[in-house]
């Protein structure tokens, strides 16, 4: 048993003799592990950072919350069955959470009303438009995630009684007061004043996915006085556990139906949503980018491995005699085998391990230029990378290794 | 029963032969070439003793490459008997094969056959890496290979960075690490001058009074002439056979 662990050794230090000896030759054969490795990790990377970055702006909108909408998030074909349902109102959200708490078990926490608008903000001089203006209530509060950097959200009472008050994303507060503290400024809205009470932290954005950094909230019924009172309504409920949204689902369109006083047979006048749907949306974005990846990556491989064939046919060729004068001094098959597959899966982890620099390098530039684009380095890959090197080296080795192993030490001795 | 009882020229030490290390009988090798059979063996029988210097001498096409294989249990005969210090080694495969020429053959040849980018160190130790031996067992051992044939202060030499007669002191000592039961040299001066050509006869000489077995395969009768007994082939049988006179 010993016996092996040092011929694992000899081999090692003989592959690494060999590739030190031939340095242009290895690198160039190398080239193809590279390329393929750089691939197969950015591809990786890339769905990587999708995945987080979605995950980021989920747990930002919260995903545990259900839209209660008009119109559902997926393409209808019978628009007219939807064009006419009722609008919401604020008593709806009131009603709901009543149903919700008089329900024993609920699945359900709170419902909000809340009305949004694009519109532009001005402070002075200075003006931001494309702003996502967000009319609520002080219960927001408790269905998203947001931080607030300085001041605090508004309370049960400005939310009542529609006090004219806000609080900024940061890169609203940062271009309407660039260089000082937004608190306790005013901005304008339609010719409305707001006192800003809040500034939220700064949250980043994600694949154009609205983000808090543009948004501005306000109460509901400040915001009406700016947009007028029909401002369509959505509600937003958020569920106990986020995983049992579908069943917290089902409850939601029960206490919904109540709400609205349908009748049984009836079909729904409204739509529950959930972010579900944008994964999906994103799904064959993440698919294209794998299967781009997997065939370059397949290419480039299998040009590699090719070109570690060949040279480990050239080595084996190349040391002929060396061969035949290790078996003449006792080398096994074995031996010469695990000699020349060492040496092939050798190249291969250098062309990994370079491959893995290049794309470590690729993800620090990208980060660096342009942060808006996700990008996660992660050990997973490293692992991937270096099992992949190693099968190749394996698989493209073993025919030379074999051939080697089998020589005839007389015909190998004899070999010039 | 053949045995090299001859008197000793002039000085010469003669060793009372020992047991037998190798037996072969109606050994035959046939080799095929394309549509023709070779017959580079018809019909060899032979018996070595511990303690022999024996000289296999031969023209080109006389099967004494074939012999000299076949005694290194590098190719196996085609019919006959060949048994190794008891063993039968006519029927082994590859891998056992190995596993005798590791413990029990210590090969010299005439190109030296070298590992190019190892040391002199390194080079002695393979055939110890094969045998199993722990890394400072082996670093002793071939430390003390290269002292006995006078490369103590060579060891981390490259074959590049030694000169011809040294490379074949390190391929003595690599042959001898093992303790093998014979030397077997294949044209062991064939690529040196005259002059380290004696050297290197004269290390063999000590070697045989040190008490290795040692067979040298040449075609050169000045070489021949330095063995105690001398094993002539022509056409794959044996011409004669006796001790040198």
């Amino acid at each position: 048993m010993t016996r092996i662990v040092y011929e694992f050794t000899e081999s090692l230090r003989i592959a690494f003799a060999q590739i030190r000896a031939n340095k242009l030759r290895s690198v160039l054969t190398a080239l193809g592990v590279i390329i393929g490795i750089v691939a197969v990790t950015l591809m990786g990377t890339a769905i990587n950072g999708i995945d987080i970055g979605f995950q980021n702006s989920l747990a930002m909108l919260g995903e545990d919350v259900l839209y209660v909408q008009k119109w559902p998030w997926h393409n209808v074909d019978d628009w007219w069955n939807y064009q006419n349902r009722p609008p919401f109102r604020v008593e709806m959200a009131d009603a709901l959470n009543r149903i919700i708490d008089t329900t024993p078990n609920s699945l359900l926490a709170v419902a909000v009303p809340v009305a949004g608008r694009g519109g532009s903000v001005k402070a002075g001089e200075n003006s931001v438009s494309g702003v996502s203006i967000i009319g609520t209530t002080a219960d927001y509060s408790r269905i998203v995630t947001a931080e607030v950097a300085t001041g605090r959200l508004f309370n049960e009472i400005e939310s009542t009684a529609g006090r004219p008050v806000c609080v900024l994303g940061s890169s609203v507060a940062d271009s309407l007061f660039p260089g000082r503290p937004a608190l306790d400024q005013t901005v304008q809205i339609r010719g409305q004043n707001l006192l800003v009470i809040g500034v939220l932290a700064k949250q980043g954005d994600f694949l154009g996915i609205q983000s808090f950094d543009n948004q501005m909230l306000l109460p509901l019924n400040a915001l009406r006085k700016s947009f007028g009172s029909r401002i369509g309504i959505e509600l937003r409920v958020k569920a106990k556990d986020k995983t049992k949204l579908a069943a917290a689902t089902e409850e939601l369109i029960g206490a919904m139906r109540r709400v609205r006083g349908q009748l049984p047979g009836e079909r729904d006048n409204f739509s529950v949503n959930q972010q579900e749907v944008f994964k999906a949306q994103l799904d064959p974005i993440k698919s294209v980018i794998a299967i781009a990846g997997l065939f370059i990556t397949g290419l480039a491989l299998f040009v590699g491995a090719i070109g570690i064939m060949n040279i480990t046919f050239v080595s084996v060729k190349e040391r002929t005699k060396e061969i035949g004068t290790r078996k003449a001094l006792g080398a096994r098959r074995r031996t010469i085998l695990l000699q020349f597959l060492i040496e092939a899966v050798s190249i291969c982890l250098i062309g990994g391990a370079a491959g893995l620099a290049i794309t470590y390098a690729t993800c620090l530039a990208i980060q660096h230029a342009m942060p808006a684009l996700p990008v996660e380095f992660s050990v997973a890959l490293i692992l991937i990378s270096m099992v992949v090197s190693i099968a190749t080296g394996i698989v493209s080795g073993f025919a030379p290794a074999w051939g080697a192993s089998r020589l005839d030490p007389v015909v190998a001795l004899r070999y010039e | 029963m053949i045995s090299p009882v001859a008197p000793a020229v002039g000085s010469r030490v003669v060793r009372p032969p020992g047991e037998l290390v190798i037996e072969i009988e109606g050994v035959t090798k046939l080799y095929k070439m394309g549509a023709e059979i070779i017959h580079a063996l018809r019909g060899i029988s032979l018996q070595i003793r511990r303690n022999e210097y024996l000289a296999v001498m031969g023209p080109s096409g006389s099967g004494k490459s074939t012999l000299m294989n076949m005694l290194g249990c590098l190719d196996t005969p085609t019919a006959g008997r060949y048994d190794f210090t008891g063993k039968n080694v006519a029927h082994m495969i590859d891998d056992e094969l190995a596993e005798i020429r590791n413990r029990e053959i210590g090969f010299v040849f005439q190109t030296f056959n070298l590992l190019p980018r190892s040391d002199a160190l390194h080079n002695v130790e393979l055939p110890l890496i094969y045998a199993g031996v722990p890394p400072h067992v082996r670093h002793e051992r071939a430390m003390q290979a290269l002292a006995n044939v006078g490369l103590g202060d060579r060891v981390h030499h490259r074959p590049n960075e030694l000169s011809g007669g040294q490379r074949q002191r390190v391929a003595i000592a690599r042959a001898l690490v093992n303790h093998p039961s014979i030397l077997l040299a294949d044209e062991p001066t064939g690529n040196l001058d005259s002059k380290t050509g004696v050297e290197i006869m004269a290390l063999f000489e000590q070697l045989y009074e040190e008490g290795h077995t040692i067979i040298v395969v040449t075609h050169e009768e000045d070489i021949a002439r330095h063995a105690r007994r001398v094993v002539r082939l022509r056409d794959g049988l044996i011409e004669s056979d006796g001790p040198v006179d």
